[in-house]
């Protein structure tokens, strides 16, 4: 290193201690970028790009080719369109009923509770477990004898074989991912009603304001920020989900429950022919939704300066 | 509206409200995971049984003397009406020998249907330890630690380095190599799958632990979270041990490490997390039984036609006992942290 110093000189040697950051930067992420559009324009089975013939747009025209795009039984990569339609749907509720409840959960963690640091573990705790672990406890208390078929009966009602029914399976799915994840965005929307001056509320009970006047006139407006960001977040990895979803129903029954990064991960790694272009052409596909939404973020965050971001695990 | 504080001791109905939110939701997020712990330690047969009881119960075993084993404890109906607790011997289609255990030698022919099981509160500790024996749970357990501390040292090695050079010099392209690092935020991982495959192929990394730490160790997260720190550390440190003629190394590794330890524990305790946790990158690279981690182990094992519930369910508290331990001593540096950086 002092080598190095005396060779490259004092501001120089910053370049000496980034390298190793940028190396693998470079190899596990920039070079990878160039090579997946290498893969959607290319063809075959064959892992290795010099085997691998240039075939132009097929891979996306193969995606893309349908009769009617409502309607993904006449598409000729129909499991691509469902989980397309899927992902879609599952975003919209996910992330609707995300906000609703993280929002509802911090307005009563904001509250002066008795154990309030006790209840906020309580919410916070899921956020920290494996997605594996969240779809096995999950798996284990609705399975056909499991604890909540047995509680339903016990209170009169008939259970349901909830994970092998499609519109349950799909709904479960919905449930669980909030389950596992609503501590997260309320810790943020937490941090911004503590945020909110408390003389604010102190000025609008001497005006005598109604509990509603109070939340619609000033936290909803000065929580507005955090709202969006909380949104586009949930947004951002909602498009994304995979790994609990995969554990808890495999995708199924049939494919209520795939989503795109699932039929990404099947087509590439997990059919006997893998269709690596194809896989890249869909992955394409989800790096333009993912760059819509983060765009989006950026505008929206600004304000909150601070780098918030909308990658998981690093 | 929730959100005003009230006090002399009024209680009205939003703190009803907010009182059976908050049961509900101690409900609907700790049960599962406590029906989870105490279903593990339920034996294969009482797993069985449905509905299930709260608690693990399990057969009664009572010792006869002059016999080897315990025996399973029954509750017997006898013609004379009068019931007694007996073991049994054996069994031979609906009729079974058993005895009384304070009178040994007097065996009694029962039909199966005038008696039932005896119970009793019993932990079947046995699955935690039969998993080690009979899955090559130590092995996975091994993987899991192996990638996590060491992705967890290099990334903290890594991302400090890099944050000294970008918070504490002024070399040229220093900008660039800023927002370079941070443009990664916008690429998730799951976007470059097949391309990763192939780079990490050609590095001759598959089914190597090694093919998940490295594309893994050069978080944009973590550097920018140090360079924020280090950015408050004063520049007279540095001058000063420049002075005394330290090398650049030495001012790094002596000075600005241990100064920016807080902001480190909140990386390292982020970085065990992820590394953990992680799922798909992990099923794409590491394809061999013995290269599993945990996850993989649990992911496959769910998976097998008949799931063996009472290992598997003693595997899954295994996998979420040290992400509780951890979260038991710092939850409040884990959520400050969160709250700060708005990352997980």
């Amino acid at each position: 290193m002092r080598g190095l110093q005396r060779v490259l000189g004092v501001p120089r040697i910053g370049w000496v201690f980034v390298a190793p950051n940028l190396l693998i930067l470079g190899l596990f992420t920039f070079v990878p970028i160039v090579i997946n559009f290498y893969y959607a324009f290319t063809g075959g089975v064959q892992l290795y790009p010099s085997q691998r013939p240039f075939t132009g747009l097929e891979n996306l025209e193969t995606l893309f080719e349908c009769g009617n795009y409502l309607d993904p039984s006449t598409c000729r990569k129909d499991l691509f369109w469902r989980a397309l339609y899927n992902t879609a749907w599952f975003a919209f509720f996910q992330v609707a009923l995300m906000v609703l409840f993280s929002l509802i959960t911090a307005l009563v963690l904001n509250r002066k509770i008795f154990g309030r640091g006790f209840f906020r573990g309580v919410f916070f705790y899921p956020v920290l477990l494996s997605p594996v672990v969240v779809a096995l406890i999950w798996k284990w208390v609705l399975q056909r004898e499991g604890v909540l078929n047995a509680i339903l009966q016990g209170a009169g009602g008939t259970g349901a074989e909830w994970l092998n029914h499609a519109s349950w399976a799909f709904f479960w799915s919905v449930f669980v991912s909030i389950w596992a994840h609503m501590g997260f965005y309320t810790l943020i929307l937490l941090a911004g009603l503590q945020a909110i001056p408390a003389d604010l509320y102190e000025a609008a009970e001497m005006d005598s304001a109604s509990p509603w006047r109070r939340f619609s006139r000033i936290t909803l407006p000065l929580l507005m920020p955090n709202l969006l960001v909380v949104l586009v977040l949930a947004l951002i990895r909602a498009v994304q989900i995979f790994d609990e979803i995969f554990v808890l129903t495999g995708g199924g029954p049939g494919s209520a429950t795939t989503f795109i990064v699932q039929f990404i991960y099947q087509t590439a790694f997990a059919e006997s022919i893998r269709l690596y272009g194809l896989a890249a052409a869909a992955s394409l596909v989800l790096a333009v939704t993912l760059l819509v939404l983060t765009l989006l973020q950026l505008r929206v965050s600004r304000k909150n300066a601070n780098g918030r971001s909308g990658r998981g695990h690093g | 509206m929730l959100t005003a504080t009230r006090g002399r001791g009024r209680f009205d109905w939003t703190d009803w409200l907010t009182y059976a939110y908050l049961v509900l939701g101690l409900v609907l997020m700790f049960g599962p995971v406590l029906w989870l712990v105490l279903s593990s330690f339920k034996s294969a047969a009482a797993l069985n049984e449905f509905p299930p009881r709260l608690l693990p119960y399990g057969q009664a075993m009572v010792q006869v003397p002059g016999r080897a084993e315990a025996l399973p404890l029954f509750r017997v109906k006898l013609p004379d009406g009068t019931t007694r607790e007996m073991v049994e011997l054996r069994r031979i289609g609906i009729e079974a020998t058993m005895v009384d255990p304070k009178k040994p030698e007097e065996e009694i022919k029962v039909n199966i249907r005038e008696r039932e099981r005896v119970r009793e509160f019993h932990l079947a500790t046995e699955n935690y330890t039969e998993i080690f024996g009979k899955f090559n749970f130590a092995r996975f357990l091994w993987n899991s630690v192996f990638i996590t501390v060491i992705a967890t040292l290099i990334t903290l090695l890594f991302n400090a380095m890099a944050a000294f050079a970008l918070s504490k010099y002024a070399f040229s392209g220093q900008k660039w190599v800023f927002l370079l690092i941070l443009s990664t935020l916008m690429i998730p991982p799951t976007i470059i799958l097949v391309p990763n495959f192939l780079v990490v192929s050609e590095l001759g990394l598959l089914n190597s632990l090694w093919g998940v730490i490295w594309p893994a160790v050069a978080t944009p997260t973590g550097v920018f979270l140090l360079r924020q720190y280090m950015l408050t550390i004063p520049d007279e440190l540095i001058d000063a041990a420049r002075m005394d003629h330290a090398s650049e190394w030495r001012i790094f590794w002596r000075i600005i490490l241990p100064l920016s330890a807080p902001a480190l524990a909140v990386l390292a305790i982020f970085s065990v997390m992820w590394r953990w946790n992680d799922f798909l990158w992990p099923l794409i690279v590491l394809s061999r039984t013995e290269n599993f981690t945990l996850q993989l182990a649990l992911n496959a094992f769910q998976g097998e036609l008949t799931t063996q519930w009472h290992y598997l369910l003693a595997m899954t508290v295994m996998t979420l006992l040290p992400i509780t331990v951890v979260f038991a001593f710092l939850q409040r540096h884990i959520t400050t942290g969160i709250a700060s950086s708005g990352v997980k």
